[in-house]
C-alpha cells in the first residue's frame, strides 16, 4: 500500500514538472503571442495542478493527514487561468490591432476594448469613443 | 534514495528551469502583454515549488503562501490587463 501510494505520488510528481516545463517552454518558443498563451494557461496550469493533488495526496497517503488546501488553491487556479487567459488577450487585441481590422461582432454593438473609455489607456492611443458602425 | 525523493529532484529541476526561461521572457519580450503573461506563468510556478518544498520538508504550513500567491499573482495580472484596456483600474 505505501509503496503504491509512493508511486502514484512520485508519478504526478513527474508529470507535473513535465507539464510545467512544456508551458514555459511553449512561452518561449511559440511564433504568435495569441499561440503563446495556451502555453501558460493550459500546460502551466496542469503541471500546478498535478503537484498539488500529488501533495494533497502524499500527506494524506504516507502522513494520514488529509488537508483540503491543497485542493482549494488547485480550484482556485483552475478557475482564474482562462479568466488571465482573456484578460492578457484582450490587452493583446488592443495593442495589435485597429477597430477596422477586426470582424464585426455581430448585433451593431462595439467591441468592449474599443468601447467607451478605452481612450484613457496610456499604452495606445485608440480614436474616439465608440461611433456606430455602418 | 527512494522514488519520491527523485520525483521531486525532478520536479523542483523542472520548475527551476521554467522559472528561469519565464524569466528570461519578462526581460526580452517583444510586446507588452507577453511580459505580463510570463509575470503570471511566475506566480503559478511559483505556487508549484513552494508545494514541492512543503511536501520534501513535510510541513503544512506553505500553503498559505501558496494560497496568497494564487490570489495575488491572478489580481496583478487581471490589473495589468485593466490598465493596458482602460488606463484606470477602479472605474
Amino acid at each position: 500500500m505505501s509503496i503504491l501510494a509512493e508511486i502514484l505520488v512520485a508519478a504526478l510528481l513527474v508529470a507535473g514538472g513535465f507539464f510545467g516545463l512544456v508551458g514555459a517552454w511553449g512561452l518561449v518558443r511559440l511564433p504568435d503571442m495569441m499561440t503563446r498563451l495556451h502555453g501558460p494557461t493550459k500546460a502551466a496550469t496542469l503541471g500546478v495542478g498535478s503537484v498539488l493533488i500529488a501533495s494533497m495526496l502524499h500527506f494524506w497517503l504516507q502522513r494520514g493527514i488529509l488537508s483540503w488546501h491543497e485542493l482549494l488553491i488547485t480550484i482556485f487556479v483552475f478557475i482564474t487561468s482562462p479568466i488571465t487567459g482573456l484578460f492578457i488577450a484582450k490587452a493583446h487585441m488592443h495593442l495589435s490591432w485597429k477597430r477596422g481590422e477586426l470582424p464585426r461582432p455581430a448585433s451593431g454593438v462595439e467591441w468592449c476594448t474599443y468601447g467607451e473609455g478605452a481612450e484613457n489607456s496610456p499604452i495606445v492611443t485608440v480614436e474616439g469613443p465608440e461611433k456606430p458602425c455602418e | 534514495m527512494s522514488i519520491l525523493n527523485l520525483a521531486l529532484l525532478f520536479a523542483f529541476g523542472c520548475f527551476a528551469l521554467a522559472q528561469l526561461l519565464c524569466l528570461y521572457r519578462v526581460m526580452r519580450a517583444p510586446g507588452f502583454s507577453d511580459r505580463v503573461l510570463a509575470l503570471d506563468t511566475m506566480a503559478i510556478n511559483m505556487i508549484a515549488l513552494l508545494t514541492l518544498f512543503g511536501i520534501q520538508r513535510g510541513t503544512q504550513v506553505y500553503f498559505e503562501a501558496s494560497m496568497l500567491f494564487a490570489m495575488v499573482g491572478f489580481i496583478s495580472t487581471v490589473a495589468f490587463a485593466k490598465f493596458i484596456l482602460r488606463g484606470d483600474i477602479v472605474e
